[in-house]
């Protein structure tokens, strides 16, 4: 298979935590922004930097082992809690092009889909394996998206799940807005057919 | 085969279908905020898009204002920067917008219903996990992200797939004492955080059908604790009652014409649930938190759990990790603890019946001179609500600070911060680390629970067992 064909190679690390919230991701002072950028160096601002604001050495991602790493193995539900997508974007802004967990909390989940990071969900089982690994070193990694497959470097496949509808979003270069403009007919005929059948959710006007 | 009250819902919104998994679904109302929409904005503006429908979305400003006044710049110059975005947003695309000032404004959870805009039968989001909370009368409610945000305002719609079904049968009386918080923290810790995932949970029962609308509310606003999409409570008659007259609900022949579809509203009797979970409500008792997670949750007289009587080496793990964080002693009484800090507000538990709770168990008492105590209502209409009925008298009169609506100290994005290493009984709905202030502890619990706590100054004085009256 040529490099192109992968989705993503890089190296990984481990952060064996279940449960695993948004809060941690992204804590919320760092949410007062009103733009999309600046947050990789928040990501996980409370775990990663001590009191004095000094890098906590003990925090994964700031062992020297571990830099430059752009795949994280966590745990079970990773991603829970708040909607904020400000997580996936302090994860991609760091430099993660995938997250590999057991299982994801739903917004989360969808919200990477939605910033091109790849929620690899794969089994109990192969998680320990691969979070065993990534404890030890920084494990290079090649993304095969389309055989849904993490190839570890001895050649070892661990095959993750996605649906294929998300799968496509994450290869296809999508505006998902566009996707449903093509059914403005739709909307237009619906929207009118709602006026009449449940008028008192179509409004007209509002004002406050 | 017949369906359920989601599967309706999600049907009847059906605008297209995207591929084999994803259909396009129409959104009713779209509620936005301060913190979760200003690159949703800048998004449509870079694509040269607008607004499509700007009535069917309602902003207000909740999240990163002040409690303490009502001035745009009482949270700080930052939190200035994003509402003052809102502003111009909302001037921009004309969207309504329920301001700092205006005499509607709250928290948007508590705000919706309150202006009878949240309706059965709907599809609503919001840039906010809680929006949970709607579903209370039956409306298929659920949070998005801000790309989603930018999604809706558009095009009115949104990509989904089918989510599975979950009934949370709640049968019999609650106790004395035990209140709509402790049935969720219960139900929460029986399923786990995550045990929801993937799912709609539909809530029924005895218990739930006699709960007010603002109690519902409560149930399903923690909905997304246990990683559920959307709670949902099929309407009835209270439901029915609560909004009649409201705002924003629909009057004359329309009311009628509302309420004959509204009342089709339910799971069909032989509809086919993915799971079901009976739970006995006489055997609920008033619940608190002990971990960081709010599945780690116990009945307030439980002793601490011990992590070696775990089966898992994770589990073992992650509950030690809990008690290290909030400074328990396996084994130990929460009653032991002195607690610094109750605050009694949040989109879960800061409506009228959650402070006429709470100001029951404080009447004529003292709030305990270590104890920093305050109550921020959910919206203006709650406070002055609040204030006519002599509530906000007897909270002040017990030491409590009376504050403005606004979302506080639940995420503390203001200045309402729970200090590093002091312990918090609030009546929010998440207790993770950090969550009120770096290395603060938080533990969830009911309003009168976290009154209790206010006036003894200790953790785990049951209302039941110290004979305390609750309304």
């Amino acid at each position: 298979m040529s490099q192109q064909q992968y989705f993503h190679q890089g190296s990984a690390c481990a952060l064996p935590i279940d449960n695993v919230d948004t809060d941690q991701i992204i804590p919320k002072q760092f949410l007062t922004g009103i733009s999309r950028d600046g947050f990789g160096a928040a990501l996980f601002y409370d775990w990663r930097y001590l009191d004095d604001g000094a890098p906590n050495p003990d925090f994964v991602l700031n062992q020297p082992q571990f830099q430059g790493v752009s795949i994280l193995v966590a745990g079970h539900n990773f991603g829970c809690g708040s909607s904020r997508e400000h997580a996936p974007w302090a994860l991609a802004q760091f430099g993660f092009k995938v997250v590999v967990a057991s299982s994801f909390a739903d917004i989360f989940y969808r919200n990477c889909i939605n910033n091109k990071l790849l929620p690899a969900q794969v089994s109990t089982t192969d998680l320990k394996r691969l979070t065993a690994v990534c404890e030890q070193r920084a494990e290079a990694i090649k993304v095969d998206l389309e055989q849904q497959q993490l190839v570890l470097s001895n050649g070892e496949a661990i095959p993750f799940s996605i649906a294929s509808s998300d799968r496509d979003q994450l290869l296809d270069d999508c505006d998902f807005i566009g996707v449903a403009e093509q059914h403005l007919d739709a909307i237009d005929r619906y929207e009118n057919d709602r006026a009449t059948t449940v008028p008192w959710f179509m409004p007209l006007s509002f004002t406050v | 085969m017949g369906m359920t009250l989601y599967e309706k819902i999600y049907d009847q919104h059906q605008v297209a279908q995207l591929n084999d998994s994803t259909d396009l679904l129409y959104i009713d109302f779209h509620f936005i905020h301060e913190v979760t929409s200003p690159q949703a904005f800048a998004g449509l503006k870079q694509a040269g898009r607008t607004v499509r429908n700007p009535v069917a979305t309602l902003a207000t400003m909740d999240h990163n204002i002040s409690t303490q006044n009502r001035r745009i710049d009482g949270a700080g110059e930052v939190s200035q920067q994003q509402l003052t975005a809102l502003q111009k947003h909302c001037r921009e695309f004309q969207i309504p917008l329920i301001d700092i000032t205006h005499r509607d404004q709250g928290i948007v959870h508590v705000i919706g219903p309150e202006q009878g805009i949240t309706q059965p039968g709907m599809t609503i989001v919001c840039g906010d996990s809680h929006t949970s909370t709607h579903g209370a009368f039956g409306a298929l409610a659920f949070g998005i992200g801000t790309s989603e945000v930018e999604h809706v305002l558009a095009t009115q719609t949104l990509p989904q797939q089918r989510a599975k079904n979950m009934k949370v049968q709640i049968d019999g009386q609650l106790p004395m004492g035990v209140t709509a918080k402790d049935v969720i923290l219960a139900v929460i810790g029986r399923i786990g955080t995550a045990g929801g995932s993937g799912y709609v949970v539909e809530y029924c029962g005895s218990a739930i059908e006699s709960m007010d609308m603002e109690e519902r509310m409560t149930v399903c606003n923690m909905t997304i604790e246990m990683g559920a999409k959307a709670g949902l409570i099929a309407p009835d008659e209270v439901t029915f009652s609560y909004l009649q007259g409201r705002p924003r609900a629909p009057s004359g022949d329309q009311w009628q014409r509302a309420l004959a579809r509204w009342k089709t509203l339910k799971s069909d009797a032989d509809a086919v649930f993915d799971k079901t979970v009976h739970i006995d409500a006489s055997s609920i008792r008033p619940q608190i938190t002990w971990g960081t997670s709010p599945e780690q949750v116990m009945a307030v007289t439980e002793r601490v759990p011990d992590p070696a009587n775990f089966p898992a080496t994770e589990q073992q793990r992650s509950v030690a990790k809990a008690l290290e964080y909030m400074g328990l002693t396996p084994g130990s009484l929460l009653q032991d603890y002195p607690v610094d800090v109750v605050f009694i507000g949040s989109c879960t538990n800061s409506r009228l019946v959650d402070l006429r709770q709470a100001a029951a168990v404080v009447k004529g008492g003292r709030v305990a001179p270590h104890v920093r105590a305050l109550v921020v209502p959910g919206s203006a209409q709650v406070k002055r609500e609040a204030e006519a009925e002599g509530l906000a008298d007897v909270f002040r009169a017990a030491g409590f600070e009376w504050r403005e609506p606004g979302c506080s100290m639940c995420l503390a994005m203001n200045d309402d911060i729970v200090p590093a290493g002091k312990r918090c009984v609030s009546t929010s709905n998440r207790n993770f680390e950090g969550r009120q202030g770096r290395l603060a502890r938080t533990h969830l619990a009911s309003p009168a629970v976290a009154a209790s706590a206010a006036i003894h100054g200790y953790l785990s004085t049951n209302p039941l067992v110290s004979g305390e009256g609750l309304i």
